[in-house]
């Protein structure tokens, strides 16, 4: 069969051994904690039998206060002021994670406010994205697009709650009880799950 | 409930159980007319590790936001340009053979990944990794750690020194061992394009008998994670060379650069 191009290069786990190469110092601290608007982001990554995941470790990626998105380079080499809004924390032996950070404003009028949030870990062959949502924005979590359409049994694993003084929790569970909503942005990539009565040039579109 | 842990499983079970799974994706892309999947499957069985680390409902289909078509900015100014090159990091030189590898990363248009972030770990020529948990019995090297980073250039071009890995044996299952591999994380122009994996060498005999490699059950798809041997990256009297070429997520995610289309 001849190959066309550009055929997408196919996952791996990042395997147990990252620790040493992949988290930085610095990596949590998106926002530096004398902010005036820093809060904590933070949860535990947790398997299908309840348990901490050790060997995980999460991204966050988000607007400024004001909802726009941030062109500022340093998210590796941070220079102790500018908000990149990029961040790495790796989990700890139970599994969890914390990060400093602001809490972004809502990228459209219609939009509730959220980070985008990556886990990447030992035994997760392909790195799972979710959105976290802020517990203290009901009006506008409630005219959300993607919360809309979410099972309303499933929504709470999207919401960050307060936890403290400008504190949030976000908890994220792989699997079972409470398992938490997992975003696909790229349909395009599991034909398992695209409609065939589709032209590919629709699923392109 | 956690599974037992089964040392006992041999390699042939092992084996037995990636082949039954490619030959029922095999079946079902037969079936439907539908092409095998890109990616893993999350719940790859023979691969342990993915039993309770796995989700059970099916993902949310989400149309990305702004936010998640850009990436964060990385530039020269957080990565300096040795961070390319693994060998020189310590005092003296590490022991192995030193590898050039090198290749471009794109978009599913073709289209090149400029000045966006790229993240290299490895073992060192032994199989052993500077990881306070890596307990195999094989000597760590003092002169070299086994991280690299680097920004792609305009053409979406990255190239990298470092030295061939070693294979090592890990628990998965009796007598398992992970070919030698070096692991690659990569930042598109699209948040949504993120992508970490693995590079593999050619003509390693381990890479069939491997639950991770194996775990793409499209063999076209698992062929891409094997760089080529390219004699004219190879360097006198220096270095081997490699090229591996990358493609991250398709157009649908990405940002659009009517001025690029030339450089495809």
């Amino acid at each position: 069969m001849p190959e066309t191009p550009f055929l997408q290069t196919p996952s791996q786990t990042v395997g147990p051994f990252f620790g040493f190469a992949l988290p930085y110092a610095g990596g949590p601290e998106v926002a530096p904690p004398w902010h005036p608007s820093a809060i904590r982001f933070h949860g535990t990554v947790i398997d299908g039998a309840g348990v901490g995941v050790p060997d995980a470790f999460v991204e966050i990626w988000g607007a400024d206060a004001a909802g726009r998105v941030i062109a500022e380079r340093g998210s590796f080499a941070r220079d102790g002021h500018t908000v990149t809004g990029f961040g790495r924390a790796a989990a700890d032996r139970d599994g969890h994670y914390s990060f400093t950070t602001i809490k972004p404003g809502p990228t459209r009028a219609d939009a509730a406010p959220y980070l985008l949030v990556t886990v990447f870990a030992r035994g997760l062959m392909h790195h799972l994205f979710t959105r976290a949502y802020f517990g203290d924005e009901p009006e506008r979590n409630a005219g959300d697009r993607l919360l809309g359409d979410i099972d309303p049994a499933r929504r709470a694993t999207l919401i960050a709650q307060a936890d403290g003084d400008a504190s949030y929790r976000f908890d994220i569970r792989l699997q079972g009880e409470g398992e938490t909503v997992f975003l696909d942005f790229d349909r395009i990539d599991d034909p398992d799950r695209t409609d065939p009565d589709r032209t590919d040039s629709e699923r392109d579109g | 409930m956690r599974p037992d842990p089964q040392p006992e499983l041999t390699q042939r079970q092992i084996s037995d159980e990636i082949a039954t799974i490619h030959d029922d994706y095999r079946r079902r892309a037969d079936a439907t007319g539908r092409p095998l999947p890109v990616h893993p499957p999350r719940d790859f069985l023979p691969y342990r590790s993915s039993a309770l680390r796995h989700p059970t409902h099916e993902l949310v289909r989400a149309d990305p936001e702004e936010i998640e078509l850009v990436s964060p900015a990385f530039g020269h100014t957080d990565v300096a340009a040795e961070e390319s090159d693994l060998t020189i990091q310590h005092v003296g030189e590490p022991l192995g053979e030193r590898i050039v590898v090198t290749g471009r990363v794109l978009d599913g248009e073709g289209r090149p990944v400029r000045n966006q972030l790229v993240e290299i770990w490895q073992a060192n020529a032994s199989g052993r990794y500077v990881h306070k948990r890596d307990q195999h019995p094989a000597p760590l090297d003092p002169n070299f750690t086994g991280v690299g980073r680097l920004i792609t250039g305009d053409d979406g071009s990255y190239r990298l020194t470092t030295i061939k890995p070693g294979a090592y044996p890990w628990k998965n299952h009796r007598n398992a061992w992970r070919p030698a591999h070096i692991h690659f994380s990569f930042f598109g122009s699209a948040f949504t394009q993120r992508l970490v994996t693995q590079m593999y060498f050619p003509g390693d005999p381990l890479f069939a008998l491997d639950p991770i490699s194996q775990s793409i059950v499209d063999p076209a798809a698992r062929a891409r994670l094997i760089a080529t041997y390219d004699h004219d990256v190879s360097e006198p009297e220096w270095a081997l060379g490699y090229r591996w070429d990358v493609v991250l997520t398709g157009p649908k995610s990405t940002w659009m650069e009517p001025e690029d289309a030339d450089h495809a």
